[in-house]
């Protein structure tokens, strides 16, 4: 087999006459005479809906865009019998533009990722540090010990403008500036590995897919700032991520890349890993650093940071694990590519877990400044089912929607901030018009209700206070100024609470009030569910089409559909628990939900 | 094992390099990559992998290896996701993949040197950073 024609069967191509193509490549071939040349086959999606359909033939990785059924004849014959590009068709990227004098060295590998802290992640054997040394592994720390001072690197990282990717995107090198001119006989680098935001596992690939560089980058935190020891704080609820971390742990020791004498250099530090029990707060930094002591997870108040006094009362760097993901490329490509890649106050890349009614959801890594329209619409194939598209949730429970009105806007830490949500870990929860706005505000408000630690009192009664408005609003019994003391409340919470949990816990609710009054004020006022998500708000009643089937009937786990043979039938509404089951039953679209 | 220095270091990575990047490979040197993370576990990689073992013992492929990784990100349609790299085809990424298409796949590509149709294929899913 010389070729291979790859059709793209994703959703999104499909829709648009793949199959058609499929079928015309083979007949093609068959004419042609072309069986053992070349081989027609369907593919997964590309992501790059916006251009579909797509055609790859490879070997020469020629990627053809907007492809129509009737361009197979004119393909096989070029391409594949003459061994020439299709030029009107080929994906040429935006910066290579000039179509007719296409080379083969000018083919662009389309990719709307980008991918660094993912850079070995699914690629390499994440229980062989023999292959991450092979991607270059432990070679940013040798630079580091043998070619950098301490003051060399945190420069390299400040030029790099990399910021914290656990949240709230704290520049990287001022932390560990702050630890480095702290005066003590130890510090400590903690990594944080809690990752406790509903939807989110950015950070758990990391570590099963490419441990080592998180080690690595902790390393060389640890160089910098003067540090020879560092903690890995990780929820007992990832137990492969624990495993895979204790292997890379003992392979870098066997290794001489951790422990005692670092490459022969007077360069000490070791690495061992903390379980945690689960709990979302612990994932705060303070917090963190109590439950590591052995004591309740429970925040303190800033300052002093941790900076200058953390673990144990001594400086201690915490970076979450994908911000640790991208130092090591950093310092091997230089401060300066890193810039190159995002936006100006948000340079880099950012891992997303894509999740929820779409067609391809998965974990992405984007450049910062990606808009969310790429993100969902090509990347990630659109919304499930041709529905439409109703939010997308980022910043999980300390993060808002975002609508339509800003699917074009690029994302970064600041322009998230701007549409009242929040870059947060990275979980990215994309809605459609069958869920509803209030329903999702009460899920995150339920969560950090059970979440919040109790500590301060704005946090522990605010969510509570919250979530039984929100409960009162989805079962139709709220008023219209409730709104009012909803937003007093989360205003207060803001201002008042202890730390990030109970000060960001109300964004949900004040996000989606922002973007869906109307929605608030059709469950209070007209007691009305759009989605019918809220029960309470929903009813079932069978409309004329009914020709007394009794489909209905039979499948009621009730029985609280009446009604003889040939006869309308009648649901009582007083027995009915709104499962939709009749409807699911019914051939006739005689049963409405209202 | 001995602590490594730098030259040691640079060493083994000119060594490995080589033979991740499949640098002088010989004609039935293939190289199967499955996606071992806790996604891809939960998808049924398991299974998947004993199948491939098994479908390679049957075949008497024995220059085989096969090897665990994480996450490529394919997370819905795309796990347990298997990485295929056989000499003379171009590295294949397939997602979905049971025992049935396990099989498939080393019967049709690894030994009749042929993609397996169905939908199964994915590309990579950026360019890599190591290498520009
Ligand atoms: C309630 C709460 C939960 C948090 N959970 C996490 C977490 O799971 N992982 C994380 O890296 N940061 C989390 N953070 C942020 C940390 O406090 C801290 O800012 C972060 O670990 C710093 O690392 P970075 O600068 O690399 O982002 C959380 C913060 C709050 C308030």
């Amino acid at each position: 087999m010389k070729n291979f024609i790859l059709v793209c069967a994703g959703t999104a191509c499909e829709s648009s006459k793949a199959d058609d193509i499929y079928k015309n490549f083979l007949a093609e071939i068959e004419k042609h005479g072309l069986k053992d040349d070349a081989q027609v086959i369907k593919t997964g999606c590309f992501g790059f809906c916006e251009k579909g359909p797509i055609v790859k033939i490879l070997p020469d990785e020629a990627f053809y865009v907007e492809v129509k059924p009737s361009d197979a004849k004119e393909m096989v014959e070029e391409h594949i019998i003459k061994g020439r590009f299709v030029k009107r068709l080929l994906y040429a990227g935006d910066e290579v533009g000039d179509k007719e004098n296409f080379e083969a060295s000018d083919i662009q590998f389309y990719k709307k990722q980008y991918r660094i802290a993912l850079r070995n992640c699914g690629f390499i054997d994440a229980e062989n540090i023999e292959e991450y040394i092979a991607r270059d592994g432990y070679e940013a720390l040798a630079k580091c010990i043998f070619e950098m001072t301490p003051d060399q690197v945190i420069e390299e990282l400040k030029v790099s403008g990399l910021r914290g990717r656990g949240g709230a995107g704290f520049p990287t090198w001022m932390k560990w500036n702050f630890a480095k001119n702290a005066e003590a006989d130890q510090k400590y680098i903690l990594c944080n590995a809690d990752e406790g935001d509903p939807g989110a596992y950015m950070d758990r690939s990391i570590l099963e897919g490419d441990p080592n560089s998180v080690l690595e980058a902790m390393a060389i935190a640890g160089y910098a700032v003067g540090a020879s020891k560092g903690i890995i704080y990780i929820r007992a609820e990832y137990p492969l991520a624990i495993h895979r971390l204790g292997i890379a742990i003992n392979q870098s020791y066997e290794r001489g890349l951790i422990g005692q004498n670092i490459f022969g250099s007077k360069f000490n530090f070791d690495i061992e890993v903390r379980l945690g029990a689960g709990a979302f707060v612990c994932g705060e930094e303070t917090a963190l650093i109590k439950s590591i002591e052995g004591n309740r997870g429970m925040p303190t108040p800033k300052p002093p940071f941790p900076a200058i006094e953390g673990l144990w009362g001594k400086p201690t760097i915490i970076n979450n694990v994908e911000t640790f993901a991208n130092v090591p490329a950093i310092i091997l490509k230089g401060g300066k590519w890193h810039t190159t890649i995002g936006t100006k106050g948000s340079p880099g890349t950012k891992v997303f877990a894509l999740t929820g009614k779409i067609n391809n959801s998965g974990l992405v890594e984007v450049p910062m400044g990606t808009t969310l329209r790429d993100v969902v619409f090509d990347i990630g194939g659109g919304i499930r089912d041709n529905k439409k598209f109703l939010a997308v949730q980022t910043g999980g429970p300390s993060g808002g929607v975002i609508t339509e009105k800003d699917l074009d806007t690029p994302i970064d830490f600041d322009s998230l901030v701007a549409m009242g949500s929040m870059m947060g870990s990275g979980g990215m929860i994309v809605m459609n018009e069958d869920d509803c706005i209030i329903d999702v505000a009460k899920f995150y408000m339920d969560f950090c209700v059970e979440e919040s630690c109790g500590k301060c009192s704005p946090c522990r009664i605010g969510t509570k206070k919250l979530y039984q408005y929100l409960d009162k609003i989805s079962k139709g019994s709220a008023v219209e100024e409730d709104i009012k003391k909803m937003e007093d409340i989360s205003n207060a919470m803001k201002l008042a609470s202890l730390c990030e949990l109970g000060k960001t816990a109300a964004n949900p609710v004040l996000s989606t009030l922002n973007h869906f009054k109307d929605e608030y004020l059709k469950h209070i006022v007209d007691k009305k569910c759009r989605s019918g998500k809220c029960k309470d708000l929903v009813s079932f009643v069978v409309n004329d089409k009914c020709i007394g089937c009794t489909a209905c009937k039979r499948k009621c786990p009730v029985d609280c559909i009446s009604g003889e043979k040939k006869e309308l039938h009648v649901i009582d509404q007083t027995k009915c628990i709104k499962c939709g089951e009749c409807v699911a039953a019914c051939k006739f679209k005689a049963i409405d939900k209202i | 094992m001995a602590k490594m220095s730098l030259e040691d270091l640079r060493k083994m990575k000119d060594e490995k390099k080589k033979i991740l990047d499949r640098r002088e490979v010989g004609e039935n040197d293939i190289v199967i990559r499955i996606g071992m993370a806790t996604c891809g576990i939960a998808a049924g990689a398991k299974k998947t992998m004993e199948a491939l073992f098994d479908e390679i013992e049957k075949q008497g492929l024995n220059e085989t290896t096969i090897k665990q990784s994480g996450c490529m990100g394919y997370c819905d349609k795309g796990e347990p996701t298997v990485e295929v790299k056989v000499p003379g085809m171009p590295d294949t990424i397939y997602g979905a993949v049971n025992e049935d298409f396990a099989r498939r796949i080393i019967k049709e590509h690894c030994v009749q040197r042929k993609l397996v149709d169905g939908g199964h294929i994915f590309d990579r899913p950026s360019r890599d950073i190591l290498k520009e």
